[in-house]
């Protein structure tokens, strides 16, 4: 950049590189970003910092789940209401917003915090794996559901955990990967059409 | 090759990486293009009509058009869904790591024909067989030679001399077996057992079938595993990060049995 005429102001640079760290933000959107934050109001340009910074400082995980919560423990761990003997393990706090969506889970959750990854080197200790066992030893727990993606990722962290909740004579399921809704019986590959044969039901 | 604008063609499936809200990239090995990465739009949404078809690890038919920067998968149908490696962690695990060679070991669109068919026969067999490692063991002599650096095992590299039936040396650097009285002037060598080197043999010049027949387990398996992985470590100067995960199932089972 030494040799350009115009260079962008330090701060400016700054927010940029900053924005283009996040997920999903390309080099063209942080730049697009940073500037609608210079055009917009200062009191909405604090409030977004502040928001952020909040989360840093208020935000921790769930002692009992792994979710991200601002109590501890988190509001369906303390729960009552629910079933403690069945539990949900999922890989990212927002599956559990997909999930309560549905309202038709009422047991407890716990959050892996990612998934294993063989080829980008993500092992069982990345993940929130011992603390799930540690959760299991009360004996409270008498069903795991494994409610990871159905991608090669999800199904080896699914198999993975399986086989090493196997001596615990636990009941172990996996969601259901069948059919999706509005999709095409013409479409679907033979692993989809043969598992939504498998879990066929009752009509 | 240039690729015309709309074109077809069988691919194996090596990686799958997201992509913004919903697309994936695909990191493809084809026969005719070698190894492309293309993208799959909206085949993150459960509704889609090409995720089924892309999964990692498969055999798929792919239809790609030209894009900006990539190219996009237009249509896609599975030929060989390879069921085994999404049942059975230690087939996926191996299957994952054969994949990562391919990946780490090749330019981006040159073809290498061999190493395609290498790659889908290994496969074929992780699926199938109950000797995994040494299939895996097999695919790495065998993308050895395709990928242009096969190591030489039948006379020594440096002095040339007909190697006597007793324990020799593994020279990774010098590209094959050392006679003993070439080892040493700093030259980092490995101990090579007669057995090994037998093996070693075998898989270079034969079907995965006949290596099958033998039996390669306990220490001559971990020996020959070793020469292996130092040497592709040399010729390719990558780590596969896929071992690491390989090396916690193997701790798992011994501490299990
Ligand atoms: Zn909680
Ligand atoms: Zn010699």
């Amino acid at each position: 950049m030494t040799n350009s005429i115009y260079t962008t102001a330090a701060p400016v640079a700054r927010l940029i590189e900053e924005l283009h760290k996040l997920p999903g933000i390309g080099p063209k959107s942080a730049q697009r970003l940073t500037y609608h934050l210079l055009r917009a109001p200062a009191e909405d340009a604090r409030a977004l910092a502040q928001a952020i910074l909040e989360v840093k400082e208020k935000i921790t995980l769930c002692s009992i789940c792994q979710n991200v919560t601002d109590a501890d423990p988190c509001s369906i761990c303390d729960d009552h209401g629910r079933d403690s003997a069945s539990l949900c393990v999922v890989e990212e706090p927002l599956d559990i917003l997909a999930l309560e969506r549905t309202r038709s889970f009422k047991g407890r959750y716990h959050v892996l915090h990612g998934v294993l990854s063989p080829m980008d080197g993500t092992g069982p200790g990345d993940l929130k794996i011992q603390e799930l066992l540690e959760r299991l030893r009360s004996g409270e727990v008498t069903e795991i559901i494994l409610a990871t993606n159905p991608n090669l990722e999800g199904e080896a962290t699914a198999m993975y955990i399986s086989r090493l909740l196997k001596p615990l004579d636990l009941r172990i399921t996996r969601l259901a990967r069948g059919l999706p809704m509005g999709g095409d019986l013409e479409y679907a590959d033979d692993v989809t059409l043969t598992r939504a044969l498998e879990g066929r039901q009752e009509v | 090759m240039p690729r015309p604008r709309v074109y077809k063609t069988k691919a194996v499936v090596l990686r799958h990486r997201k992509l913004g809200e919903a697309d994936l990239i695909l990191t493809l090995y084809s026969p005719e293009l070698g190894k492309l990465d293309a993208v799959a739009k909206g085949a993150r949404k459960p509704t889609s009509r090409l995720a089924g078809h892309l999964e990692a690890l498969s055999h798929t038919n792919v239809m790609l058009a030209q894009g900006k920067s990539l190219d996009v998968v237009t249509q896609s149908q599975t030929i060989e869904a390879f069921r085994a490696f999404w049942e059975d962690l230690e087939r996926m695990s191996r299957a994952v790591y054969v994949a990562e060679l391919v990946d780490k070991s090749t330019p981006e669109q040159q073809p290498n024909r061999a190493l395609y068919e290498l790659l889908l026969q290994t496969l074929r067999y992780l699926a199938e067989t109950a000797q995994i490692d040494v299939v895996v063991r097999w695919f790495e002599v065998q993308a050895l030679t395709v990928l242009g650096y096969r190591p030489r095992l039948d006379r020594c590299v440096r002095c040339q001399a007909d190697l006597t039936p007793v324990a020799n040396y593994f020279s990774a650097v010098a590209g094959g077996v050392i006679c003993h009285d070439c080892v040493g002037n700093g030259l980092i060598v490995r101990p090579l057992s007669l057995n090994a080197l037998k093996i070693l043999r075998l898989m270079q010049h034969s079907y995965v079938e006949q290596v099958l027949r033998v039996r390669i387990d306990g220490p001559l398996a971990d020996e020959i595993e070793g020469h292996l992985r130092e040497y592709l470590y040399t010729v390719l100067e990558r780590e596969m990060k896929s071992t690491s995960f390989l090396q916690v199932l193997k701790r798992e089972a011994l501490a299990g049995t």
